[in-house]
């Protein structure tokens, strides 16, 4: 089944305390699809004063939000989720239309995740409990957790509704209230969520405010009455949010991105059976979601002995990756989110063969035909070459994969952490010993073992290195928006008798 | 000699940055969505430290980038182009509607030996 590109109205507003609400200064930026460059609507190109009104919304929220009961917030959560549930292929259209990426992903990755996320931290805080510990006969220490206030959350543009519901309902279900801003790439989802979801939280609760990151973001991001900014994006904004962090004396969390290596040892290729045929998809995972993931699976790594056997393979089926029209129902890569990132990428090519790497397939654009020939389509490419090179060591984020052999363990996990980041990895054996003893080795805080690019909730998601700190979709994340209260009491009747 | 330089188009950005906001500075970032893309910001605005190395300087903008980063990009030489885009980043071109860029190659032999075999500052 095909789709086509949604409707939309010529322009929206931010989102602030239960309002849509026009920028004051009254100026948009007009926000189009990378698919085809075309027009989508225009979207507040907020300033401060904005991003103030939202932070006073959400503080004056924060009392009455932090007071009402688990049960309630775990309700309106559900809510959500059932709303973004009974939508699905509205918000899987838009989703589409705004980052480039097919509808096949979006109807069965980005919307279904995105719900169960809601659904897991509402789950999460109804079976919680708090502590609390006898000292002695006469004194009981209780541990009671508290909301840390009001949130600012800025999301990046790869999966924007998903990126948003890794985010939101961990800080919402603890009682905090939020200003979010989503990426000036790619605000529809979250605008189209505010609309549907306009009258469940109480005004305040939740807030968005669009705009451009010098604009908006950075006075979300500095400003003293937030008590905590969570941050997806790249090292050098992340270092100035932690600076501003440090003036506030707030905390953050920071997920910055990675490059991921993606381990195949020769067992792989002991038999030619299922196994082997979702090793060979493991590696061509590079592709997914256009290479546009913090985890990209962009470092293949192949034991020598297997190496030209299995990149025959591994070649043919990226050759097989049907490139076309977002809309179409079989296509598996869509078009790279903007301009600058095709530019981006395709610097990275010139730098990659400079440098002396081999093109294996792609290496180039694909000039796609029709309205299609103003988006941004890059070839799923192969570059083989060795570890030092450039385009081994920096995030390209495009469906780009860098490919080199390994001798045995050691060299495999040296080539492995010799990068600046450690957000992902991947691991492909079927020997029992280097299923457990190689992701140990690795210096990244997810190493899938036999598989790659799951984001359930239930299973923590983070960074070792650069790629930052704090994790996601897990039930520890609800301590990351708390504070603790504990409260000392005595039931002692007797004083000191030091005065 | 030098490790990096700038088109012409991205200098006249660059002017118009400088005439708008005074003393910038360029950073290099690493890592995902707009990372591995240079960012322009108010000088004051970024700690630098030891931990951030010059690699040049373009009409009065100096050029930083993480000192564990360079050690994998010293091969190189990089010019500083700029094109229509959108970032998410705090960097001060995107209102623009424009994202700085890098295009890289590598180093000549007499290059490699004028900037590598000494140590950078």
């Amino acid at each position: 089944m095909n789709y086509s590109k949604p409707k939309f109205k010529d322009k929206y507003e931010n989102f602030i305390n239960g309002k849509f609400i026009a920028p004051l200064d009254g100026q948009y930026f007009e926000n189009t699809s990378p698919i085809d460059s075309s027009y989508i609507a225009k979207y507040p190109r907020s300033q401060k004063e904005d991003v103030e009104l939202a932070l006073d919304a959400a503080n004056a929220a924060k009392e009455s939000w932090g007071n009402t009961s688990a049960t309630e917030r775990a309700t309106l959560l559900n809510k959500v989720a059932d709303i973004i549930e009974a939508n699905l292929e509205e918000f899987a259209l838009v989703e589409t239309c705004d980052n480039g990426k097919p509808i096949r992903e979006t109807l069965n990755a980005d919307v279904p995740l995105s719900v169960d996320h809601w659904r897991y931290f509402a789950a999460c805080i109804r079976s919680e409990e708090g502590s609390a510990t006898e000292l002695d006969q006469h004194t009981l220490s209780m541990n009671i957790k508290e909301p840390l206030g009001v949130i600012g959350q800025i999301i990046p543009w790869n999966f924007p509704l998903l990126m948003l519901s890794w985010k939101l309902p961990p800080a919402l279900v603890t009682g905090n209230c939020v200003v979010l801003k989503p990426a000036e790439q790619t605000p529809s989802s979250a605008t189209l969520l505010m609309e549907k979801i306009a009258e469940v939280f109480p005004p305040g609760v939740v807030n968005v405010v669009h705009g451009f990151g010098p604009e908006a973001g950075k006075p979300l991001a500095s400003s003293s009455k937030v008590d905590k900014v969570a941050f997806t994006g790249e090292t050098t904004t992340g270092q100035l949010i932690m600076q501003y962090a440090s003036k506030n004396l707030n905390p953050v969390t920071m997920e910055l991105g990675g490059k991921s290596p993606n381990i195949f040892f020769n067992s792989v290729m002991d038999e030619d059976d299922a196994y082997l045929d979702k090793a060979i998809e493991g590696a061509v995972l590079f592709a997914f979601n256009q290479g546009e993931v913090c985890t990209c699976p962009s470092r293949i790594l192949v034991q020598e002995d297997i190496y030209d056997a299995f990149m025959e393979r591994v070649v043919a089926r990226t050759n097989a990756i049907i490139q076309d029209n977002p809309y179409d129902a079989s296509t598996m890569v869509g078009a790279q989110a903007s301009n600058d990132q095709y530019q981006k990428i395709q610097s990275y090519f010139k730098i990659g063969i400079d440098e002396g790497a081999k093109v294996l397939t792609g290496g180039e654009a694909n000039q796609l035909s029709g309205d299609l020939s103003k988006g941004f389509y890059i070839k799923p490419t192969i570059l083989e070459g060795h570890n030092k090179m450039r385009v081994f060591q920096e995030e390209i984020f495009g469906p780009v994969a860098c490919v080199t052999k390994f001798k045995d363990e050691a060299e495999a996990i040296e080539i492995a952490n010799d990068t600046l980041y450690g957000l992902g990895a991947g691991v492909w054996t079927r020997d029992a010993h280097q299923l457990y003893q190689i992701p140990r080795a690795i210096k990244a805080g997810r190493v899938w073992v036999n598989c790659y690019h799951a984001y359930p909730a239930h299973a923590p998601f983070g960074g070792y290195k650069k790629s930052g700190f704090g994790r996601e979709n897990h039930v520890m994340m609800l301590n990351y928006y708390r504070q603790t209260k504990n409260m000392l009491i005595s039931y002692d009747k007797n004083k000191l008798g030091f005065f | 000699m030098e490790r990096i330089t700038i088109t012409k188009k991205a200098t006249e950005v660059l002017e118009i940055l400088k005439e708008k906001h005074g003393t910038l500075i360029f950073h290099q970032s690493g890592g995902c969505c707009d990372g591995s893309a240079p960012m322009i910001f108010e000088k004051e605005d970024m700690y630098l430290d030891e931990s951030d190395v010059l690699l040049g300087t373009l009409n009065d903008v100096n050029f930083y980038m993480n000192r564990d980063q360079f050690e994998y990009w010293k091969h190189t030489h990089l010019t500083v182009d700029i094109t229509e885009g959108r970032g998410a980043s705090f960097s001060l071109e995107i209102p623009l509607g424009l994202r700085f860029f890098i295009h890289s190659r590598l180093l000549s032999a007499e290059e490699e030996t004028f900037f590598n075999s000494k140590q950078m500052h």
